[in-house]
């Protein structure tokens, strides 16, 4: 009895020790990158000055003074948000479509639509380029929306399709025999027994869409660039701008990071979705 | 009003024909229950009807209109689902509204239907719960709370009871049994439990495969079976289904008799054998006969408290009147 008593005093403490290490092991970089932001540049490449320094704004005042980061904080809002929105306008019906009327090809429609994330997108990147330069959608907020929505559709149908897989479809004909119309079906039943999983997809796809550097860093020069852009433009071959560079990237992940927070429990309640029926 | 007619009415799946063509007619206000072992295609019948599945040839008619074609919502149906299907995010009150409300009537008229509903089926305390705070009982009524607010052409009902436990399911037959009493709205009502079939229905189909088997009254599917499945399917016990010497001496392949027709003696008959268990239930006693050149045992209900136990040795006369006959094609001879 003795020790069982004491195996769980023991794991009690270690576990949790062992969680924060390995919690502060990830969180370091982020960290060092929040506090570099308050260094000068000088002093950004001191090692000795990792910890004691001289805080100051001034790579924060010159962010916005200088490099406009407000235009790019709100071309990313605005992408990122229509992104989403036009993600749900598709993916809802779509996985709903598949999750109550599944034919024969259901799991290989499925499975086709996650093989286009397995394209390397490198491999159509100059193809994407001449073809919307040619069509004029270059560095156009319209066709990075297009762009951020084609990527995550695959993702977001494939997780709408389990939440809705998990509502009865008996409930859907009951729906069905008591007068609804397809229309209805998703107004009345669908969205409000499914809204902890569209509420999650749609706020990580809109995670996936800020965060995106890919496309919108090659597909846009000025008028769509998003804060991707801004950071891939604050790097500098030498790394002499420690300290800008780091503030840039705090004031581009910072509003998804307070995002994240404020929805933490919509976000796991959306995840189990299925166990808590 | 609500005849429904099914015309040479097929379903495939894929390429398994389910339902092979199929005619039958339920008259206005009656009870028709639908029975057969599982797998034999009678929830797919009553969804064809319903419109859930979409019939592969042949028309479905309700009151002479066909409507193969119309959308379940617009068919004027109302149906009970095995698993009650209650919106689980909406409370009583706005499940049983929810078909109301989907016709648009007035907030007033809605209100007042509802109550009554409640009152009748005594849900009025739990109006305000949602479904997950109810139990099996219960929510089944809101099941059917949510179908007569309705007043439907016909109730479906597709194994309701089957989820509940043996002492709420005999007290929900007799509810559902009185409602049509009440309402002489037609009710079309599938179930593998013959029991329930003979004790609720006006009319009972058979189906095997698919295939309607027999059509008749419960007394008529008793009394007379028109082939060996339903002989063997219709009763509890089971009828006695004999082939061989005895079969061939009275003209037929099988005969069959029902263990209420068959006189027991100690002393002399026309089968001897030798008793296996004997269940007593108090006001019946069956007695499970082996009998020597017969594969399984043979039946025989006894009134009251019979004393026979294990190893006795026993005689059995059929009743000769209530013999049933068949041929080898499984029909009855009469």
């Amino acid at each position: 009895m003795a020790i069982v008593a004491q195996h769980t005093k023991f794991s009690k403490i270690a576990w949790p020790v062992l969680a924060w290490v390995v919690a502060l092991i990830f969180f370091f970089p982020i960290a060092y990158m929040v506090m570099t932001s308050f260094k000068t540049d000088a002093d950004a490449v001191k090692p000795e000055l990792l910890f004691s320094f001289t805080p100051t704004l001034d790579n924060y005042a010159n962010m916005t003074d200088n490099y406009d980061y407000w235009r790019f904080a709100t071309n990313s809002l605005i992408t990122a948000t229509f992104a989403t929105l036009f993600t749900l306008v598709v993916s809802v019906p779509c996985a709903y479509a598949m999750a109550f009327n599944p034919t024969r090809a259901t799991k290989d429609i499925l499975m086709w639509m996650l093989s286009t994330k397995m394209l390397p997108a490198a491999a159509v990147l100059y193809p994407m380029i001449f073809m919307t330069k040619s069509l004029g959608l270059y560095d156009t907020k319209f066709l990075i929306v297009m762009v951020l929505s084609l990527i995550n559709l695959p993702i977001a149908i494939w997780m709408l399709f389990t939440y809705f897989k998990d509502i009865p479809k008996d409930i859907i004909e009951a729906g069905q025999m008591d007068g609804l119309n397809t229309w209805g079906e998703v107004r009345e039943i669908l969205i409000p027994l499914a809204w902890g999983g569209i509420a999650s997809t749609a706020l990580l796809v809109f995670i996936f869409c800020w965060n995106e550097a890919y496309w919108t860093v090659r597909l846009t020069t000025t008028d769509a660039a998003t804060l991707s852009k801004l950071i891939e433009g604050n790097r500098a071959p030498e790394g002499l701008f420690f300290g800008r560079l780091s503030a840039v990237s705090t004031a581009a992940v910072g509003p998804i990071v307070v995002l994240g927070w404020f929805c933490q429990k919509q976000l796991v309640q959306g995840l189990t979705f299925g166990a808590v029926k | 009003m609500g005849r429904i007619v099914l015309e040479k009415v097929t379903k495939k799946f894929g390429e398994v024909e389910v339902i092979p063509p199929l005619d039958l007619t339920i008259e206005d206000g009656e009870f028709a229950v639908f029975v057969g072992p599982s797998g034999c295609g009678k929830s797919t019948l009553l969804r064809l009807i319903a419109g859930l599945e979409e019939v592969t040839s042949g028309e479905v008619k309700i009151d002479d209109a066909t409507v193969t074609e119309v959308p379940p919502s617009k068919r004027g149906l109302a149906m009970v689902f095995q698993s009650y299907a209650l919106y689980p995010h909406m409370t009583v009150r706005k499940n049983i509204a929810f078909p109301l409300r989907m016709e648009k009537m007035p907030q007033s008229e809605i209100d007042a239907k509802v109550d009554m509903a409640a009152k009748s089926l005594n849900l009025t305390d739990y109006l305000d719960r949602k479904p997950g705070q109810l139990s099996g009982g219960q929510r089944q009524r809101v099941a059917i709370g949510r179908a007569i607010v309705r007043q439907p052409e016909a109730f479906l009902f597709d194994e309701p009871l089957s989820n509940l436990d043996a002492a709420l399911r005999v007290g929900m037959r007799l509810e559902i049994s009185e409602l049509h009493q009440r309402l002489e709205t037609t009710m079309i009502y599938v179930t593998h439990d013959q029991v329930e079939a003979m004790t609720m229905a006006d009319k009972i189909v058979v189906l095997q495969a698919g295939v309607i088997e027999q059509v008749g009254s419960p007394l008529e599917l008793y009394e007379r079976p028109q082939n060996r499945f339903v002989a063997g399917f219709i009763g509890s016990p089971k009828m006695n289904l004999i082939e061989g010497e005895a079969a061939k001496k009275r003209g037929a392949q099988t005969m069959g008799m029902r263990p209420e027709h068959i006189a027991v003696s100690t002393e002399a008959g026309e089968f001897k054998g030798t008793v296996g268990v004997a269940e007593h239930l108090g006001s019946d006693t069956f007695l499970h006969v082996h009998i020597d050149g017969i594969e399984e045992h043979v039946t025989v209900r006894q009134r009251g408290n019979v004393n026979f136990k294990y190893g006795d040795t026993v005689y059995l006369t059929p009743e000769e009147a209530n013999v049933h006959k068949f041929g080898a094609d499984g029909l009855r001879i009469d």
